[in-house]
């Protein structure tokens, strides 16, 4: 994949909100010191009356979201993932999961690929957090064109939605004109008999790199894209599981609590199927480059071949 | 209505807000009585609302940040006829629409859901930024506890209010001086209340707020208070009405027992009586 062009997701999400924002006159985005970095500050140049910044306050600034739904509007929070669900997960449960209302949180700086700044700020947990709350619909985009998509499919969906996205440049592997995103759907992006990889976000591309070289092996696996974690399409996940009877997850995200966590939950009521977990292992991170820290965290596609092999050959 | 008659209705809903507890076997009645005035005066006379249409779009708002005194704004809603008066006695109760605290998605009537502390103030702030963007003239009011006022939501809130110069938003603190470990001041000093939201850009009014003339009179100043939101700090009685509850930090959170009970209603049935019988 060496020639695939590479965007970060948050960059997606900063250019789908100025996108949809003439579309949707009744989109606001917050933020909270952050627009620079989330990337929303596209849309406040150019809807400078619906974008507000409401200072380094994000329990504040998710309050206010609530109360602008209530009233009609459609807000998207942005901060880092670590504030937008780790410091704000009381605020996001009581005051917009609670009462289901229609805010959305645009999560940017997602798991390791923060990089530079460290484990405090490289949140490994949100996914887990997120999905307990009931009525919250998680997606964890895995490219630009899949974030830009997940964006216009949140502004239209009425309900909270968190979505995730990452610092760091990810190949573009959605740019087919078949294209499709709809919440709760999985995407096959490769067919196979031998193994299932099911990735999200960041892994997703990973997983396809770890495919090609399993190939090579005689290993033919099977690659699902579940942008969805919740609701987690059991369809797909149960088909897949079923034709190959060994189901490995790939997130970059701690494995307690994640999209690993949400697959064994299905698979043990109603299709016990061995399973291998990806992710970090109930451990912090550590300041790197985001590409130093995939490898060396075992998320990048040498990591998730070795550990898909490995699995295989038990 | 006029101060007599808003002073009548207030002992109605103190009377709801006893029956309701009494009932539920559980609640928070001690500063459900000291705001009681506030809430009668609110949606008796001040605010903009219409019980039949409870999601009227240009509406006045209300957010009861103190959520856990949900018997206290029940009370004022059913009395308003927003749903009966009756069904009070369901609270807290499996099934019922009166939770422990309010949901707007059970509760017609309930603007925003609310009980967890700090949090009511930023979601009333949010609905006052929305009516000044879409140049709509409803306004926002928004009850706080003395002791809910030690969370940092509430100065983070202040601040962006305060900063936007949301003049359509009115702060009431209900200052009855306790809260369950004791006094606010023992506990952990609010005070100055004043001096804190004026140092935060509000207009700041300080009132007796078991008393309709002075409720009515800052709430007038507060509409007449142009490019800041305005900060009504008002003194109470915790407990206010009922002689055994009156300034005791132990009935924040606790049901009267039957006994209790009767004497709570005699105390307001005379409070009754000496104003003059019902409207």
């Amino acid at each position: 994949m060496a020639d695939v062009k590479k965007i970060a997701t948050r960059e997606s999400y900063g250019n789908a909100l100025a996108e949809c924002g003439a579309k949707y006159p009744n989109l606001v985005v917050l933020d909270a010191d952050l627009a620079g970095a989330t990337k929303t500050g596209v849309f406040k140049k150019a809807f400078p009356d619906r974008h507000i910044d409401c200072g380094i306050a994000e329990c504040n600034m998710t309050g206010i979201a609530a109360g602008l739904a209530t009233c009609g509007k459609v807000p998207f929070i942005s901060s880092f993932a670590m504030f937008a669900a780790g410091r704000n997960f009381e605020q996001v449960r009581n005051s917009i999961g609670y009462p289901h209302l229609n805010v959305k949180i645009g999560a940017t700086h997602a798991g390791i690929t923060v990089g530079e700044d460290g484990a405090t700020h490289q949140c490994n947990e949100d996914i887990a957090l997120m999905r307990t709350i009931p009525g919250m619909t998680v997606i964890v985009p895995a490219d630009d064109v899949e974030a830009k998509a997940a964006v216009e499919a949140a502004i239209n969906y009425n309900g909270p939605v968190y979505l995730r996205f990452g610092r760091a440049a990810v190949p573009v592997i959605n740019d087919t004109p078949e294209y499709k995103f709809e919440i709760g759907k999985g995407v096959v992006l490769k067919e196979g008999k031998d193994v299932t990889i099911i990735a999200t976000g960041t892994c997703v591309s990973g997983a396809l790199e770890a495919a090609e070289k399993l190939a090579a092996d005689g290993i033919d696996a099977e690659v699902i894209n579940i942008h969805t974690i919740k609701p987690l399409d059991n369809d797909l996940v149960l088909a897949s599981a079923k034709k190959t009877g060994k189901v490995v997850t790939a997130e970059e995200h701690s494995v307690i609590g994640g999209l690993g966590s949400a697959v064994c939950d299905l698979l043990s009521e109603k299709q016990p199927t061995k399973v291998c977990k990806i992710g970090m292992n109930d451990v912090f991170g550590e300041s790197g480059t985001a590409g130093g820290l995939l490898e060396k965290y075992g998320l990048d596609g040498n990591g998730i071949y070795a550990k898909v092999k490995a699995f295989v050959q038990e | 209505m006029n101060k007599l008659e808003l002073a009548k209705m207030a002992n109605e809903v103190r009377k709801g807000i006893v029956t309701a507890v009494h009932s539920a076997k559980a609640g928070h009645p001690g500063g459900s009585l000291s705001a009681a005035d506030m809430f009668t005066y609110l949606y008796f006379e001040e605010m903009n609302i219409d019980p039949k249409n409870p999601k009227m779009e240009n509406r006045d708002r209300f957010v009861l940040s103190k959520g856990h005194t949900a018997p206290g704004l029940y009370s004022a809603l059913a009395n308003r006829g927003y749903f009966p008066v009756e069904d009070l006695k369901t609270l807290r109760k499996l099934g019922s629409y009166l939770q422990g605290h309010p949901c707007m998605q059970e509760t017609p009537g309930v603007d925003m859901s609310s009980g967890s502390l700090g949090q009511g103030l930023s979601a009333a702030v949010g609905m006052a930024l929305a009516a000044k963007m879409d140049n709509k003239d409803y306004r926002v009011y928004c009850l706080c506890g003395d002791g809910e006022i030690q969370e940092g939501q509430i100065w983070e809130a202040s601040m962006f209010a305060g900063h936007r110069k949301l003049d359509n938003l009115v702060v009431i603190v209900d200052n009855n001086g306790l809260q369950i470990d004791g006094k606010v001041e023992d506990v952990c000093s609010p005070y100055p209340i004043d001096k804190k939201f004026e140092a935060f850009n509000f207009h700041t009014i300080n009132i007796n707020g078991n008393d309709m003339d002075e409720i009515a009179a800052a709430m007038k100043e507060a509409r007449e208070t142009k490019g800041m939101p305005t900060a009504i700090i008002m003194k109470t009685v915790k407990g206010k009405g009922v002689s055994f509850m009156e300034n005791n930090a132990g009935w924040h959170g606790k049901a009267p027992s039957d006994e209790e009970y009767a004497i709570a209603m005699a105390d307001l049935e005379k409070i009754g009586e000496e104003l003059g019988g019902a409207n």
